[in-house]
């Protein structure tokens, strides 16, 4: 053989450049029903082996439904790269989804509820053949009753808000049961709790009334002062709030909202940081609820199934929604004997793989796991808040300590730049990772909340950092490059116009081509 | 051992940390939670698994408690079905990006848009409507949304309600409804079908349910669409569209509003815990406006041949008519839409037409050969029967614990002579043959 | 699409020369002689450029001079001028001279403060405009956070509309040290939409913020055979329309049972209103300092709140989001009624929500 030829690049490799030089999978992939081709079929059915049944016109579909025909492989493939275009935190750096607690789902419990052993069970089987998934209810509700210092923990509501619907159902039977249900009309909740706790309050017929935060970030005491009395039903609050600070007078709240015969509803939402470190009874809470897919590490897929837990003092007990589940030191068993519960939240007891994860989950960590957990996840925070803070433009407002999240804000680099801080999250994309602003109305203008649970390594953190550091420089430099973004997605800058505009919006597919194909 | 769950437990790697803080302890960043309220022991929890084997022994000793219901004959049904679930729809709903992803933008997770874009486009198929919602909760859930829905659209507050549904359902929908929409009953009659009722211009909506609590297709349903419209009510149809290869879609006979449950579509029991609920519409704005839930639509980006996704009428909650009862948005059931897409794609119109005749095929079956053994009679025979049917026996405790030794879990009981027994693709002839012969012996 | 532009050269010069304003020409003249430099031209230069980076086919119009093309000439621009011949330094009279100027434009963007927004109002626009914040004063909701932002939003206008606040000082008050905004109408302004393509799936859309609500949340309340007195604002004017009524947005009405029944009262007139009627009062927030009683609203007078019993005040949870912590003001000019008013007010934010704020008297909180 002849000499090597010229190479056109050589060893050693050089270092990584300091931003990963990431790119979404890009599959472009047509909407399903592009891929149809009549005739095909990606799943047999059953022969029904006995005579057929004739149904009569009216009852009988005349038309079949125009859905696509496809064979196995191609519907598999399809779903395969739409999964590729979508980032979950297997994935990620997802610190970004402030609020949501985005933590490693343990893949170990998917195990267990992939097993038939939990995957055929029926909900209406009878008690001495699910007498295992009957005792991890149990023992689940055992820990959240620790973990929360409350009496009893109820785990049929299929999210954070139900788990918050639950409780105010709770809190409006509690009233009524005491002749006060007319005159108890008014909620009491924080401008920085969650909305949903206002938004249940409403769906159950409340007003509500909203304390602001006072000069220094916290919600005004004086406010609450100036707002209980008898029309007082409850307290609604979360704690630490969305904005990462924890209120130190948490325990006047509630004697306040005592003192005027109300009820004190602990949103616990936030309780990442504060696992083992303190608990809704110690601060005198009648209620709490957990997520289970926040702080207790079932994944979000994609937004639910999530699962929530409703922890109740003493006095709330007869309410709670039904049936609930007892063990009498040999079997587990079901109590549907409850006459002042608020009845049913959701079909049977709850979203039993949730219940069983968060179970497993508890079980890998136990006391001194989770008091890791909290630490570590307020040690991230406020790491991650060192390197953001040092990046111009970026602000924490108020000054505050802060657990585990903060709400940002970009207000001076929006002024120096018009860049908004939507367009800045959409240019982090470019690198892989996301983040979420805040609710509406915002109060911290330009925010960003960004919550680093347990899960992410220093290395991850300062990734992260790096990449908003990035971010904001082009925003300075390039404005229009950043505000044009995303470059390395999926897709391309999208035109949301449409989506607002009757004549045009297409919510499914045959509607779109309704619209728009002929 | 540094947790494997936890990287920065690492001390060193703690140190360091604090240090780039500048805090001298984690400690510090505790200080605002006053001494009174620290908990100052550790919480009393079992002691944990020291290694992902033991966990695994430990939960395995805990889930072999269970017996499930393909260790049985299992004819249990009552809004959680046993349907065949394709490989496909596990392989998809387990990936990872799927599984752990929450909900960013419609760019780095456009593929989760695209894939819960087309399940409502599917569900739009079948059920031959035009806007249908990102998944809620349950079927419970989207019955409460759509009448609440209903309730909102007319200005009004009182719903006409189908008995023949479930207790739970009802005690949900008690619940949810108060106080700003009142509930009365609509009777059903010996056919197992609502009975004639009487609407007026206070009634936001009539309810029904097809196939019902006992499994019984209403016949009447363009009557009773046109009784309702005649006095500027909705009619609000609860559908499980699984049934809907084969079923006419409520919104052809003059549903305003179809809503239900789609664990049937590819999910497992899991006790309980397969459950999503879809609410559907027309497109009328006044309508849409109505939802709470999220819609997603297709929108242009800047390269011509790429589909966008987003928000439909991001603004709405501002142009609906009334504030009372507005609802919550939030995490919900999306990962069993996208999985219900998968189903639907790989079933395709012929494999819900072949289904659906299979389904009603069996049940007659199951019927008839029940109504043939003494001391059995079924309900409402005469009716269309889709998966369920009710069946009168003297004692339904004493018949359920006697087939149970059989193997065999026949039935949900209604109550202590009424049970409700399923019937899917999943029940050959010979399952049927074999509870009929069961029920046959201990009732003689 | 077609841009105008408007500078006031001299706006941002008493602020420099800490004079509290710029309006006048003494006062003016007395910031020259102070040193001070003008600031407003290179902000409107900052706008232009931000908006010709988005949009570079848009064609900017404005005046000769000081007033407009030396700003576009600055940004590398060539603006298409329109004959208008301003005075030297130039005076409201010429803004209001300009702004007629360019009537055939989409979008009118000006530079300025306060008082540069009440000339453009008295101007009487006819097309939507836009403030570049280059003033002392700046409280009024017709401007953008900044130079920047404002060249972005004229980019991205598309004809989506909304009215906005103008509010002003006294200046001569002002610079006595009795300080405080008044209403002095509305001008109509690009209604900016922040959209997230991506809603977060765990958010609960807090209740859309919108005056209709605060309104019918108010008339829900009314009771029969009770007088409301309603303050000078938009969102009170929201209340007389949410009553089928028409009533006054800068003048004080009184409406009972559903029906106004006095319209742009004066003190004496509100007075014989509601004598020996149980009278609430229905107030908005003036200005973004926070003012209820005594700037635009000096009819509802000592003697008048002697009279009432109930207070409201209507604001949404952005407006009170805004004051940062900071109480909302009485300056009745009577110190015992100040007092009397301090406290906690129920605040109207929405339909069926309301948030207790705290007010105080105007004496005890500086406002600078």
């Amino acid at each position: 053989m002849g000499a090597v030829g010229e190479s056109f690049a050589k060893l050693p490799i050089e270092a990584k450049p300091p931003l990963r030089r990431f790119h979404q999978a890009r599959w472009d992939e047509p909407i399903i029903f592009e891929l149809s081709s009549p005739g095909r079929r990606g799943i047999g059915v059953p022969e029904a082996g006995v005579p057929a049944v004739e149904l009569p016109a009216g009852i009988r579909r005349e038309t079949p439904p125009a859905l696509p025909q496809m064979s196995q492989l191609h519907v598999l493939r399809h779903y395969m790269r739409l999964s590729q275009e979508t980032i979950g935190v297997d994935l990620g750096i997802a610190v970004g989804q402030g609020t949501c607690t985005m933590k490693y789902s343990p893949k170990i419990n998917d195990r267990f509820v992939a097993d038939a052993k939990i995957a055929e069970l029926h909900p209406a089987q009878p008690e001495d053949s699910v007498q295992g998934v009957l005792a991890i209810y149990w023992h689940l509700e055992q820990m959240l009753k620790e973990i929360s210092g409350l009496n009893r923990v109820c785990l049929q509501p299929g999210s954070g808000s139900a788990a918050i619907y639950a409780n105010i159902a709770m809190i409006r039977a509690y009233h009524a049961s005491r002749g006060e249900g007319e005159q108890r009309d008014q909620v009491i909740t924080t401008m920085f709790s969650h909305p949903s706790n206002a938004a249940c309050a409403k769906v159950a017929g409340y007003e509500v009334i909203t304390l602001m935060p006072d000069a220094d970030g916290y919600p005004d005491i004086e406010a609450l002062r100036a707002a209980v009395g008898p029309r007082t039903a409850a307290l609604m609050i979360t704690n630490p709030e969305d904005t990462g600070i924890y209120n130190p007078r948490i325990a006047e709240f509630v004697e306040l909202v005592h003192g005027a015969g109300g009820l004190a509803c602990y949103d616990q939402a936030n309780a990442n940081g504060i696992l083992g470190i303190t608990r809704a009874a110690d601060a005198g809470f009648d209620l709490c609820h957990f997520n289970l897919h926040k702080t207790f590490s079932t994944p979000h897929a994609c937004g639910g199934p999530a699962a929530g837990a409703c922890g109740v003092a003493e006095k709330l007990v007869p309410f709670m929604p039904g049936p609930t589940i007892e063990f009498d030191g040999e079997r587990y068993f079901l109590d549907t004997d409850r006459p002042q519960s608020v009845g049913k939240i959701r079909p049977y007891l709850g979203v039993t793989p949730n219940v069983v994860r968060a179970y497993a989950w508890i079980m890998a960590l136990g006391a001194e796991g989770l008091r890791q957990v909290a630490e570590t996840a307020v040690l991230n925070n406020n790491y991650l808040m060192h390197k953001v803070l040092q990046i111009p433009g970026a602000s924490a407002p108020w000054n505050k300590d802060r657990l585990e999240q903060v709400r940002y804000s970009w207000q001076a680099l929006y002024e120096d730049t018009g860049v908004h801080s939507e367009e800045i999250g959409v240019r982090a994309s470019d690198f892989g990772v996301h983040y979420w602003t805040s609710h509406h109305p915002y109060l911290v203008p330009e925010p960003f909340t960004l919550e680093p649970t347990e899960s992410y390594s220093k290395e991850d953190l300062d990734e992260y950092a790096a990449i908003l550091a990035h971010v904001a420089d082009e925003a300075r430099s390039e404005p229009e490059f950043v505000k044009g973004a995303p470059y390395n997605q999926t897709v391309h800058k999208i035109d949301p116009t449409c989506l607002d505009d009757p004549e045009q919006w297409a919510t499914t597919w045959r509607a779109y081509v309704r619209k728009h194909l002929s | 051992m540094t947790h494997p769950y936890i990287p920065n437990a690492e001390p060193a790697v703690r140190a360091e940390m604090l240090a780039a803080i500048g805090v001298e302890s984690i400690e510090d960043f505790y200080a605002a939670i006053p001494a009174a309220l620290r908990l100052n022991r550790p919480l009393d929890l079992p002691a944990p698994m020291a290694s992902e084997h033991e966990l695994v022994r430990h939960m395995r000793g805990l889930l072999a408690r269970n017996t499930d219901t393909t260790e049985v004959l299992s004819f249990l049904g009552g809004g959680c079905y046993p349907h065949h679930v394709p490989a496909v729809c596990d392989e998809v709903n387990s990936r990872g990006e799927f599984l752990t992803a929450y909900a960013g933008e419609p760019y780095e997770d456009h593929g989760r848009f695209q894939a819960l874009f087309e399940y409502v486009s599917m569900m739009g198929e079948l059920l031959e409507m035009d806007v249908v919602n990102v998944p809620t909760y349950d079927g419970f859930q989207a019955t409460g949304t759509a009448l609440r829905m209903a309730a909102r659209y007319t200005g009004r507050s009182k719903v006409l309600v189908t008995a023949a549904i479930g207790a739970d359902k009802l005690s949900k929908l008690h619940d949810f409804l108060a106080p700003d929409v009142e509930i009365v009953m609509i009777a059903i009659t010996e056919t197992g079908e609502a009975a004639e009722f009487t609407v007026d211009d206070t009634v936001a909506a009539v309810y029904l349910e097809s196939p019902n609590l006992y499994g019984v297709v209403e016949s009447r349903t363009a009557e009773i669409a046109e009784l309702a419209h005649a006095q500027g009510a909705l009619l609000v149809v609860s559908a499980d569209p699984i049934s809907l290869g084969v079923l006419a879609p409520p919104a052809t006979l003059g549903a305003d509003i179809v809503c239900g449950d789609i664990q049937s579509l590819g999910m497992h029991q899991s006790y309980g815990g397969g459950h999503a609920g879809y609410i559907a519409t027309r497109d009328e704005p006044r309508l849409v406006a109505e939802f709470p839930s999220r819609l997603f639509g297709i929108a242009p980006t800047a390269v011509p041949g790429e589909y966008g996704f987003g928000d439909v009428f991001y603004d709405r909650t501002s142009f609906a008519l009334r504030e009372e009862g507005k609802e919550w948005v939030g995490t919900a059931a999306s990962l069993w839409g996208i999985t219900a897409g998968v189903y639907l794609a790989l079933m395709g119109p012929e494999g819900m037409r072949e289904l659906g005749e299979t389904i009603l095929a069996r049940t007659r079956y199951a019927m008839d050969e029940l109504a043939a053994v003494p001391g059995v009679s079924v309900k409402h025979a005469q009716a269309v029967h889709f998966r369920e049917f009710a069946i009168e026996v003297a004692d339904t405790d004493a018949l359920l614990t006697a087939l149970r030794e059989h193997g065999i879990y026949a039935g949900i009981a209604l109550d202590a002579t009424t049970l409700l027994v399923c019937v899917t693709e999943r029940h050959g002839k010979d399952d049927i043959d074999a509870l009929v012969r069961a029920v046959r012996e201990v009732q003689g | 699409m077609r841009v105008g532009l408007v500078v006031n050269p001299v706006a941002g010069l008493g602020g420099a020369a800490g004079l509290k304003g710029s309006d006048g020409a003494d006062v003016q003249r007395e910031a020259l002689a102070r040193g001070a430099i003008a600031r407003a031209g290179e902000r409107a230069t900052a706008a232009v450029r931000a908006l010709l980076a988005t949009r570079p086919d848009a064609t900017v119009v404005t005046v000769p001079g000081a007033m407009g093309e030396h700003a576009v000439r600055a940004a590398g621009a060539v603006p298409e001028l329109v004959a208008c011949t301003p005075g030297e330094p130039s005076s409201s009279a010429d803004t209001r001279a300009c702004v007629r100027a360019l009537a055939a434009v989409d979008l009118l963007l000006f530079a300025g403060g306060d008082g540069t927004a009440r000339d453009v109002l008295d101007a009487a626009p006819g097309m939507p405009v836009l403030g570049i914040p280059a003033g002392v004063k700046v409280y009024s909701g017709c401007f953008a956070v900044g130079p920047a932002a404002a060249g972005h939003a004229a980019a991205e206008f598309a004809g989506d509309t909304t009215e906005a606040e103008v509010v002003d000082l006294d200046e001569q008050g002002y610079r006595e040290g009795r300080v405080g905004p008044r209403l002095y109408g509305t001008l109509t302004v690009p209604a900016v939409r922040v959209r997230l393509s991506g809603r977060k799936t765990g958010s609960s859309g807090a209740a859309p913020e919108s005056i209709e609500a605060i309104a019918r949340e108010v008339v829900a309340r009314m009771r029969p055979g009770v007088r409301y007195i309603l303050g000078p604002g938009t969102t009170t004017r929201a209340v007389g329309r949410a009553l089928g009524a028409e009533s006054t947005l800068l003048g004080v009405d009184v409406v009972a049972d559903g029906v106004p029944i006095g319209v742009d009262l004066s003190e004496r007139a509100l007075l014989d209103l509601v004598e020996g009627h149980e009278t609430d009062a229905v107030v908005s927030v003036i200005g973004g300092q926070g003012f209820v009683f005594g700037r635009g609203n000096q009819q509802i007078s000592p003697s008048v709140l002697a009279r009432v019993h109930g207070l409201t005040v209507l604001a949404t949870r952005t407006k009170l989001a805004a004051l940062g912590g900071r109480p909302l003001l009485a300056d009745t000019g009577d110190p015992a009624t100040d007092a009397r008013l301090s406290g906690f007010v129920r605040v109207v934010t929405g339909y069926r929500e309301s948030v207790p704020y705290r007010i105080v008297p105007a004496s005890e909180e500086c406002c600078g």
